[in-house]
């Protein structure tokens, strides 16, 4: 046997095969199927699908608009309190749909898992490219809103691909630690809607971070979400948001442990999902 | 010619939990069972914690070669190793020792309709599945007509799968699966599928895949399928190969083994059974017409096929129905003996005793047979029921009397027809 050939494995026990990212390059058709799939899935299936991304972050902002903005009058920048809270919901949605789509992948396809070969990573990936679509929606939301209230945005919006790409580690980096050990624990997840919920209130959805007194801010930005949703702010609203950086620069450790320890971990269980699920 | 695949020393371990069926753990369960071991521990340090786990090793010791070309027939109990033996070549799941190396494009083909989305059309399916088994987009762009003419449903391709007959859907999921072309193809058992006629459709398609020169492995229970398909087999049982030889020879041992161990275990010892046992079937036996047991049986003859009970409740039981199956080797039931049918449902009595069915003039082909006995009170209880009681092999006997065997591969069952022209 040639060693060198292109198509030559050795699959030995307890070591992973060393060419994993050609692998996951040679298996890019899969990954774009799949993800094809969930999104005529999610539109086909129902008008509903469609008209569910567009009434859930209009139903939040006007709630949050209510309670935060007339209700307690907290402070909004320089926007209308509307847009101080879509800009953050635009990441914030895009982070819960994604964490839930991607954390119950594994399990919801465990018959695939079973049955065929592929890079499991491919599965939590693929899945939140549907958040992404909703996503996508949502910022057409967001230009409507702005052309409602004659807002114009900050010239800084440019940066919102970089924001957006924070948001796509911090997602996946919980969605691939949460859909692994949700293989090996089957109640874990329970915590995904506890971890959605909890975190709409403690991450500055519904109110501008710059009303977390200073000495608390540190401790608030480790939570990941907290810087990418100051990003966006910044970048969308531009005048009147103060960009602290400290925070800034912890929420993006955070991130990069969060996804690095969350990429090992899958790495190093993922031979064994089709035994366990 | 060259080596394709060399497996050295494989094993695959599994560890069994005792304590709970199920497959996966719960965190919760994990948490409590960890709270408990600590206060025990705690409590009585001298303790020993039981074992509740129990290692199982699906595979061991496992070496052979797979040349180019070869087509394997892969065959064994269930149970034996088998689907591990594919997983583990197709990296659906890792080895627990040694090492496995592949040379060329493989793809395996466990099940037909893997990731089938029901919401989907016949045609949105066939490119996701396509991309799933492994098939690139241009790939599936350039077979797409002759997939869709295989598996007949033309006038369905725009129609969500959900909406598709069972018969469609499977024949839509094989059509795919059947136009991969790599170097290397795993099947298991997925000729199971779909009507008599798809079936045949389906062997031809293989037939065709193997006269191609491609390196086959191919798991089956269908021995005739193997034998037509495979030209190398690998015996297995219980996690190692007791044979690698020629197809015919592993076939042949493993038919004649699977029928010593069934005829010599003792069947009230039996514990894969059903019903409520109150009436249970200890003994079996086939009687030619001269009540002298027989081993082999012959097409034509008379005989008395022998079902010993024993009557626990040690009450009379009146109107059973005893039902008596034979099997061929495919295992399709060929001829079904039943006593309703005759209106001749039996009166037991409250000792132990034996059933006798009479079968004259024999109608099976030669082959290997096995047979399923059903004992059931008026419809309303099942009394016992076991499946493979028995494998006994017809050789020989003259049916029609002019010497002809019939096509025994062809039709298990004889009977006399009468011909004439006008």
């Amino acid at each position: 046997m040639e060693e060198n050939s292109k198509d030559y494995i050795v699959i030995e026990a307890g070591k992973s095969e060393k060419n994993y990212f050609r692998d996951l390059w040679r298996y890019k058709e899969l990954f774009y199927f799949l993800s094809w799939r969930d999104i005529i899935v999610r539109y086909k299936q129902t008008v509903i699908g469609v008209a569910w991304s567009i009434i859930r972050p209009i139903l939040t902002m006007v709630v949050f608009t209510i309670i935060f903005g007339k209700i307690a009058k907290l402070p909004s920048a320089d926007a209308p309190y509307p847009i101080l809270v879509f800009t953050a919901l635009l990441p914030w949605q895009f982070f819960s749909n994604a964490l839930q789509e991607s954390s119950n992948s594994l399990i919801s396809n465990a018959n695939m898992i079973s049955k065929i070969y592929f890079p499991r990573i491919i599965m939590p990936i693929s899945s939140m490219i549907v958040a992404l679509v909703d996503f996508a929606i949502s910022f057409i939301l967001l230009a409507i809103i702005m052309v409602f209230y004659r807002f114009v945005p900050s010239w800084k919006i440019v940066f919102i691909p970089l924001f957006l790409l924070l948001a796509i580690i911090v997602s996946t980096g919980a969605g691939l630690l949460i859909s692994a050990l949700n293989v090996k624990y089957r109640d874990f997840r329970y915590i995904v809607p506890f971890i959605i919920q909890f975190g709409l209130y403690i991450s500055p959805v519904g109110f501008s971070s710059d009303t977390i007194p200073g000495k608390w801010r540190m401790i608030y930005s480790l939570n990941p979400m907290v810087g990418v949703i100051d990003g966006f702010r910044w970048s969308i609203i531009g005048k009147g948001v103060q960009f602290y950086m400290p925070g800034f620069i912890i929420s993006i450790i955070l991130t990069i442990i969060l996804f690095l320890v969350a990429l090992i971990y899958f790495r190093k269980t993922e031979k064994t999902f089709a035994d366990r699920i | 010619m060259s080596v394709v695949i060399k497996v050295e020393n494989l094993g695959k371990k599994y560890l069994i939990s005792h304590q709970r069926p199920e497959r996966y753990v719960a965190l919760r369960d994990v948490i409590t069972d960890g709270t408990k071991k600590i206060t025990k521990k705690i409590l009585n340090p001298q303790s020993v914690l039981p074992q509740t786990r129990e290692e199982f090793w699906a595979l061991r010791n496992v070496d052979f070669e797979i040349n180019e070309g070869d087509r394997v027939g892969i065959i064994g109990r269930n149970g034996a190793g088998k689907t591990t033996v594919l997983k583990l070549l197709s990296r659906i799941t890792e080895p627990t020792e040694g090492k496995i190396s592949i040379k060329g494009r493989i793809a395996s083909l466990l099940e037909v309709g893997t990731g089938f989305h029901p919401e989907l059309t016949g045609r949105e399916n066939i490119y996701l599945n396509g991309a799933i088994l492994g098939m690139g987009k241009s790939e599936i762009k350039r077979k797409f007509d002759e997939i869709v003419d295989f598996a007949d449903i033309e006038k369905f391709l725009d129609t969500p799968v959900k909406r598709y007959s069972s018969g469609m859907y499977v024949r839509l999921a094989f059509a795919v699966a059947s136009h991969l072309e790599p170097e290397i193809l795993i099947v298991d058992e997925v000729l199971a599928v779909g009507d008599a006629q798809f079936q045949k459709k389906s062997l031809n398609k293989m037939e065709d895949v193997s006269r191609e020169g491609r390196t086959v492995l191919f798991v089956s229970h269908n021995m005739p399928a193997i034998e037509t398909l495979c030209n190398r087999g690998i015996l297995l049982d219980n996690g190692k190969i007791l044979m690698d030889c020629d197809v015919n020879s592993a076939v042949r041992y493993y038919l004649e083994s699977a029928m010593t161990e069934y005829n010599t275990t003792d069947l009230e010892k039996r514990v894969d059974r059903h019903g409520s046992g109150k009436i249970k079937v200890v003994g079996f036996r086939v009687l030619d017409s001269a009540f002298d047991e027989v081993k082999f049986l012959q097409s034509g003859k008379d005989y008395f096929f022998e079902i010993s009970y024993k009557n626990n409740e040690k009450k009379p039981c009146t109107n059973v129905e005893v039902s008596f199956d034979v099997y061929d080797e495919r295992n399709s039931r060929v001829l079904l003996f039943r006593t309703n049918f005759t209106n001749s449902n039996l009166n037991l009595s409250l000792s132990d005793g034996k059933i006798y069915c009479k079968v004259a003039n024999l109608p099976l082909a030669n082959g290997m047979y096995h047979f399923s006995v059903f004992l059931a009170f008026e419809n309303i209880e099942v009394l016992d029921y076991i499946n493979e009681i028995a494998y006994i092999t017809v050789d020989g006997g003259d049916f029609f009397g002019t010497g002809s065997l019939g096509l025994p591969s062809h039709c298990k069952i004889l009977h006399e027809a009468e011909w004439h022209v006008e």
